[in-house]
Formats: structure tokens, sequence, C-alpha cells
């Protein structure tokens, strides 16, 4: 027992150490001026989308549902939090501090949305689930294409028309433009700022998997009837682990609304083919297994901007190498193929015969 | 009189929904699989359409069944090399993400033959318009199309199903796989039977949907093969029937919410009904209710 | 006063009465059976008692608490604890965390508790530990606390269910059909744990079972169920050597 306690730590420790490794390695190459403006582009993205895998995973790996509308709560999140920043850049001026609470205020909307969403969702189980939350998130995306948000002596005014239906004081400002979203928030996320959500995140959800909470969670992903049997409160393990996924998510959208200077909730940036590209994530890197989901959204995102010189094909060498590795770590017959020849059970199958 | 012409639009779009959503549906029943291909099946369709139509001269007809035999075989394909090793993977998952990884393959192939730019699709429906009531409600021909060309496909599936050999045979595979292969049955061939039809179908609904709606690029097939997919889902997925009225309803709740409600927050209202749907009805209107024994 | 008190229990699904008028007492420290030929509505009469179906009819106390009608989780809380017929394990999960997840209603710390690692987190599940490794001992799966469950063999399986059921301190242990698939060495060997289990936690148990070899080794009385009705009750020979019981059994 003691061994195994020692094991998951150990395997915490490498998750967290892979993590700040990176971080460090990347902190020389930069003081060393080694690392080229586009790459130094991808480091808060990758920050980003793993913290994206990595709460995406609480949902699918450890809770057991399929959830096809996480960009929805990155999106949630990054509109929170780009208003609020946007309302206190005046009223805070220390800029840890605000964005310290736009990270907060995007964490917390973002599971104010995930706790409401899954209480109807969560009835559903499989497919219907998913396409359930498929439809939120494109509902929330469209939403916000047509939320217009301003702000005068009066406070705030909202609208779902147009800008000029806020009716607003000549003095007020438009923050959130419908289609044109947030424009001119305050660009605070830097690399170290990533690495250290990503690393909340991870800590989260890995101590959470060890917990009480995070047992009844995962004894309803392997069998709801006998968690049941033993008095496992199903809905609210599930609401549990819903909402800190949307808080999680909401946290990097949070991240995302203060790396890029403008903010729209476009298809292609928090439709359902986001939501589907971090789903990718987590079944490459690991069902369930969270530093798997880090490693694979760090190659995933690179691979396709490390393809960049090949242009037009680059997207076709991600679909090529996506159904491969598919095929290869999933499919029954390979997973035979791998275990008949794999090292590690030609050396096993030695210490038994000295065994017997 | 808008009100029945915006009814007869929502039923022609909804048509075409049903038509995709039965290759979705058929798919699900059988392989217990989300095809998230299906939507960019539509697209190549359409484009071997419009190849077949300018660049070989041919006349509609043969043009789309070029198409048809086209995306069949490209279905059958998919299936062969893309799902069928994946079909007894321990998580359905896999299968799910290998056919995104099939979608990202297909657009990015049309985009490197066919190129990224929007091109219009030529209307080669002639016939005159149907105008009724002093001309005031004018349907056109291509409306009228649509929508016998669901009925006719509609008619013609319900009775493949139930009237041959091989339609049964889709019917057991789809209750009990191993039964069925017990029973004698060619499982493999069946499923195959089944992407090969949902393809051809795929190959008809994407004519269709660049008629009503001229224009085509590599990314044409996403949006409706996820509300073709909504409505399997809405009309219970895995019944055929289920998707023919799913398909049809979320054409007139579409059109009608962007005729009276707004046009930006149509797709909102779409996914909005789907969701108080299976809230009411958890596997959709026609779904059967599968409880699992304790 | 009895362990459980089962009066009048009925349910019917669609036009099927599936149980009718089922009635059973069970004095506290009893091995009592539960037989009858298949689909005579034994696992039925096991989902009424566990709350997964609502009676339409009749009344279930438990130790003197009526828990008629109640909810899964309440009544696991009132202290019913079941296995199931088809083995639900919590497989990707380790025997130990099995174990501790059946421990779930018997410890508490917070949430946020569990984030931090405070000394309430500590405390509580070194207590965990200790009490599901106890269990394990008791059940000879020790050896085996870090392995995962859909690893164990067969039989292991069948005892950690059991274990895992345990953990929950209930007052009455329901047993699915346990020796389902077990050799007859395998068999006895449950049997002794049956028995070893009502003693050594003074627990009262109900169970389902195929195996007449065990049910008329271990059970103290029987309950026979045919066509969802109860068809002789009592003493565990004389219900076997009851000609209507036979006839059940072995057709005319």
């Amino acid at each position: 027992m003691g061994k195994k306690l020692n094991k998951t730590a150990k395997s915490n420790a490498v998750t967290y150490g892979m993590v700040v490794a990176a971080w460090a390695v990347m902190m020389v190459l930069q003081s060393q001026g080694m690392v080229s403006n586009s790459i130094s582009g991808l480091l808060v993205p990758v920050c980003i989308y793993s913290i994206m895998a990595v709460s995406l995973n609480l949902t699918v790996g450890i809770l057991g549902d399929l959830s096809l509308g996480h960009a929805g709560f990155m999106c949630v999140g990054a509109f929170a939090s780009a208003l609020f920043t946007n309302l206190t850049v005046e009223a805070i001026p220390a800029t840890w501090l605000r964005f310290t609470l736009a990270i907060l205020v995007g964490a917390a909307v973002a599971a104010v949305f995930g706790f409401l969403i899954a209480i109807p969702v969560l009835r559903l189980s499989g497919d219907y689930l998913a396409i359930v939350t498929l439809a939120f998130g494109e509902i929330i995306k469209n939403f916000l294409n047509i939320l217009y948000v301003g702000k005068d002596s009066h406070g705030l005014h909202v609208s779902i028309k147009d800008s000029m239906s806020l009716g607003m004081e000549p003095d007020g400002v438009v923050i959130i433009k419908g289609p044109q979203g947030i424009t001119g928030t305050s660009r605070d996320a830097t690399f170290t700022i990533g690495i250290i959500l990503l690393l909340i995140a991870l800590f989260i959800v890995l101590r959470l998997i060890q917990s009480r909470d995070g047992r009844a969670i995962k004894a309803i992903r392997d069998n709801r009837i006998a968690a049941e049997s033993i008095g496992i409160h199903i809905t609210k393990y599930k609401l549990m682990a819903f909402t800190i996924s949307a808080a999680i998510a909401g946290m990097g959208g949070a991240l995302y609304a203060h790396n890029y200077s403008s903010l729209a909730a476009t298809s292609a940036k928090f439709g359902y083919n986001m939501s589907i590209m971090f789903l990718v994530y987590v079944v490459l890197g690991g069902i369930g297994n969270i530093r798997g989901s880090v490693i694979a959204a760090t190659i995933l995102y690179i691979l396709p901007e490390m393809l960049r010189s090949m242009q037009k094909y680059r997207m076709l060498i991600y679909a090529i190498v996506l159904i491969a590795v598919m095929l290869f770590s999933w499919s029954p017959a390979a997973q035979q193929f791998r275990e008949r020849y794999s090292l590690k059970r030609l050396f096993k199958k030695n210490t038994e015969k000295e065994d017997a | 009189m808008s009100f029945l012409s915006y009814l007869i639009n929502g039923v022609s779009l909804g048509s075409i929904y049903a038509i995709i959503a039965l290759g979705y549906t058929m798919v699900y029943g059988i392989a217990k699989m989300l095809n998230f291909a299906h939507g960019d099946v539509i697209m190549i369709g359409a484009f071997i359409v419009l190849n077949a139509l300018n660049v070989m001269n041919l006349p509609l007809i043969p043009a789309i069944l070029v198409a048809v035999v086209g995306c069949t075989v490209l279905g059958i394909v998919i299936e062969r090399v893309a799902y069928r090793p994946l079909r007894n993977a321990s998580s359905p998952l896999a299968v799910l993400i290998t056919a995104i990884g099939v979608s990202y393959l297909l657009q990015n192939v049309a985009l490197l033959i066919f190129g990224a730019d929007t091109v219009s699709f030529p209307n080669k429906i002639t016939l005159p318009a149907l105008s009724l009531a002093d001309g005031n409600l004018v349907i056109s021909s291509v409306t009228i199309i649509t929508i016998v060309a669901c009925i006719v496909i509609m008619a013609g599936l319900m009775l493949f199903i139930n009237k041959t050999k091989a339609g049964q045979a889709m019917l057991a595979v789809s209750e009990d796989k191993g039964a069925a292969q017990l029973m004698g049955i060619n499982v493999d061939g069946t499923i195959a039977l089944t992407f090969a039809i949902g393809s051809a179908l795929a190959a008809i609904a994407g004519f269709l949907l660049c008629t009503a709606y001229p224009s085509l690029n590599p990314y044409t097939g996403s949006m409706p093969g996820i509300k073709a997919f909504v409505a399997a889902v809405f009309g219970g997925i895995g019944s055929v029937p289920g998707a023919m009225i799913g398909g049809i309803l979320l054409g007139i709740i579409e059109i009608f919410a962007k005729a009276y409600i707004s046009s930006q927050m149509a797709d909102a209202i779409v996914f909005a009904v789907l969701i108080v749907v299976l809230l009411v009805k958890p596997t959709g209107l026609l779904g059967k209710k599968i409880q699992e024994k304790v | 006063m009895a362990m459980l008190e089962v009066k009048n229990l009925g349910i019917s699904f669609g036009g099927l009465r599936a149980v009718n008028g089922f009635d059973i007492k069970i004095e506290k420290g009893e091995l009592y059976g539960l037989i009858g030929p298949n689909g005579a509505g034994k696992t039925t009469v096991f989902n009424l008692l566990t709350g997964v179906y609502k009676p339409d009819t009749g009344s279930v106390v438990l130790d003197g608490t009526e828990i008629t009608g109640k909810s899964t989780i309440e009544i696991s809380k009132a202290g019913i604890a079941r296995t199931f017929q088809n083995i639900r394990l919590f497989k990707d999960m380790s025997v130990l965390d099995n174990v501790k997840a059946g421990l779930h209603n018997k410890h508490e710390y917070s949430f946020l508790a569990g984030i931090f690692h405070t000394p309430s987190y500590q405390k509580v599940e070194k207590q965990m530990n200790e009490q599901a490794m106890e269990l394990l001992r008791v059940f000879e799966l020790e050896e085996e606390a870090d392995t995962l469950a859909s690893n164990l063999p067969y039989g292991k399986q069948r005892k950690l269910e059991i274990a895992r059921a345990m953990a929950t301190e209930p007052k009455l242990l329901l047993l699915d059909e346990p020796a389902a698939g077990m050799n007859p060495n395998e068999t006895q060997a449950l049997m002794d744990m049956i028995r070893f289990v009502r003693d050594h936690f003074n627990m009262t148990v109900l169970l389902i079972e195929h195996d007449m070899r065990l049910v008329s080794g271990i059970c103290e009385e029987l309950t026979v169920l045919n066509f969802g009705e109860v068809l002789a009750q009592g003493k565990t020979s004389d219900v076997l050597h009851n000609p209507q019981v036979i006839t059940a059994y072995l057709g005319e």
C-alpha cells in the first residue's frame, strides 16, 4: 500500500517536474536569444491547450462522460475575464492583481456555466450527453456573437441587438461588440504565468483524483450502479467533476483572452471543432492519463506549426498521422502485435521462468 | 402566404438534413459509432458532381451517378481502412477520434485538389417554378425536387430494410452483432453495405444542398453534417423514420427561427430545441429506451 | 426484533407481475437463502430491497426502520449492502481503492482538504487505509491491494465485491449468486468465507443461489420463489424436501 502511494506521488512529481523543466529550458534558451519569434509565440498557446486538455480529461477520463462542448467553457472564461480586465483597467493599476482577479473571474463564471449546464445534461449519458454538450457549446458561442456590452457613467449596458441599442451616454465605451468581440484587452499573459496556471490545473486535478471525492467520481465512471449501491451520490459527484472541469477551462480561457489583443467568439477559435481538438488531445494522451494530456496537447499543437514550411500539406499530414496513431495504438490487432513483440514481455517471460 | 413559403422552405432544407441524417443514423444503428466524417463525404460528393458537370461535361443525371459511385467507393474504403480495425477497440472513443481524423483528411484532400476558394455551384434544375394562389406562393423546382427526392429515398430505404434479405441482415446486425454472426450473417459485409448506402445518400445530399445553397468549399459539409447529426439524435438515433422526422423538423425550426426571431441566433435556437427535446425524451423522438439491467 | 421484515412486497413491469405478495423475516445473524428457478424474480427482490426499483405494494423494515421506497443511497446508509450477479467492480481502480470507495460514507473531509492535503485529510486517509487493509486481510486480498480490480482472477473478484460491500458496514448483506461460475473447490472456499463473514462480523446474510450444495451447506432458512411468489419458506432441510419445491425445480 505504501508502495502504491509512493508510486502515485512519484508519478505526479514527474508530471510537475516535466512542466517546470520545459519552462526552465525555454527560459534559458530565451535569455540566450535562441528562441525565434514564431516559437515564442507558441509558448502561451501550448500552456492554454495543455490546460484545456487536462480539464477535459477530468470529464472524459476521470468522470467518464464524453463532452464535446469544452470550448464553450473556455469561451465563457475568456469573455468574462476580458470584460473584467477592461472594466477595471483604471481601478486596479497593478497588473498582477488585476490579472489574478481576471483569471479567478474567468474560472468562476465558467464554473457557474458548467454547473448550470450540468444539471440538465447529466441526466443523459453516452452519445446523447456528447451531442447536448456540443449544442451548449455552440449556443454559448452563438450568443456571444450577438452580445453587446457597454459602460458609461450610469454603469453597464447590455444588448443583444447592436451597439446603438445600448442607449449609452456619449462618453460610453462599448466593450463587447457582438461578432467583433472584445478588442484592446491588456496583453498580460506570459509564458511563466501560463506555466503557473498549468501547474495549478495539474495540482487540482491530480490531487482530486487521489481524494475521497476523486474515488467517488472514478467509481461512478467504472460502474454507476455499483457506486450507487455503496451510497455514492451520483449527481453530486458528476456535478462536482463537471464544474471543476469547466472552471479550469475558464482559467484557460482567461489566459487566452489576455494573450491576444482581440477576442471574438469565432467558430475556428471556440466552435465544436475546437472542442473536438481538445478531445483528440485527451484520447491521444491517454484517457484518464493527465500527464499524457499535457504531452499530447504540446506535441499536437506544435506539430502543425512545425509543418508550416510544408504549407498546403501540413494539415493533410496531421490528419494522416492522427489516423495512423489511432489505428496503431487502439486497434486490437495492433495491440496484440505490440504485446507479442514488446521487450517488456520478453523480459517478463524470462523472469517468470526463473521464478518457477 | 409568407408563413406557407417559409414552411415549404423549411421542409425542403429539412429534407436535405433528413437524407444526411439517414447516413448518420444507419451507421450509428449498425456500427454504434458517430461517423464525424459523414459531412465531409457530402462535400466530396458535391465536388464530384461539380467537376463531372464542368470538367467532364456530363449531363446532370450521369454526373450525379458518378458522384454516387464515387462516394459509395469512398465510404467503403473509409470503413475498411480506418474504422473496421477499431471496431472492437477497448474504448468507443478510439473510432470517434479516427472519424475526426478522416474528416480532417477529406477536407485537406479536397483543399489540395479543389483549392480553398469558395466556388459557386450551378443550378442545373431548369424546370419552371410552381406558382400557386395567383403568384403569391412561388415554389421553386429545386425545392420540389428536394422534397420529392427525400420522400423517394425514404420509401426506398424502408422497403429495402423491411423487404430484402440484406435489409433484414442490417436490422439483425444492429440488434446484436454476435447473434447475427452466429446466424450466418456476414457482419463485415453488412456494415460495409451500410456505409455504402449512407455514402451514396451523402452524394445525393451534397448535390441537393449545393443546388439549394450554391456555394461550395472544402468545409461546406461540416456544419450541415453536424446539424444532420443533431437531426438524427433529435429523431432518435438509430431510427430511420426518426432521422426523417428529425431532419424535417430541424429544417422547419431553422427557417422559422431565421425568419421570425433572428438569423444570427438560428443555429443557437436549433441547438436549444434539441436540448429541450432530449431532456424531455432522453433518447430522441422515436428512439428506443434502453435500460441497463441490474 | 427481526433484522429484516418484508411484507406483501410486489412490483409489476408493464402487465407482468414480477414479484407478488413477497414476505420474508430474517433474524439477526441468520444465513438466509433465496432460491428459485430462473426468472422467478429473485434478483428483482434484491433490486426492490436496495431501492433500484420502487415497490408498488408492501413494506420493508430494516432493524426496526421503515425503508420502503427509499433511494439506493439512503438504503445503503440505512445498512443494506449487496453484490451483483454479474460482478460489478470499479475495474480501473486498485483493489484497495475499491474498498476505500466502499468506505465513502463512513469518513469525510472537505474537497479543499483533499486538494491541499490538510492534517484532517492525512488523518482520515490513514484511517481509511487501515480499515480497508483490515478488510482486505479478512478476505485474503492484502497481497493484491495495488492490483487493478480487473486484473484479479474471477474468484478474487467475487471476494473483493463482498469486501467492498462490507466496507459500508451494513446490517444486512445481500449476495446475488456469489458462487456463479466457480468450480467446486472455489465454491467450498466461498462457503467457508460466507460463514466466516457471518461469524466474524455477526452479519445477517441473504443470498441468492443456484448451487444447491452451497445452499444446503450454509443456509439455515430458505425461501423458494416461483413465478414471483413465495412457494415455500422455512428450515432448509424442510424446504428442500417439500414436494412442490422439487416439482418447481425438476418440472412435472
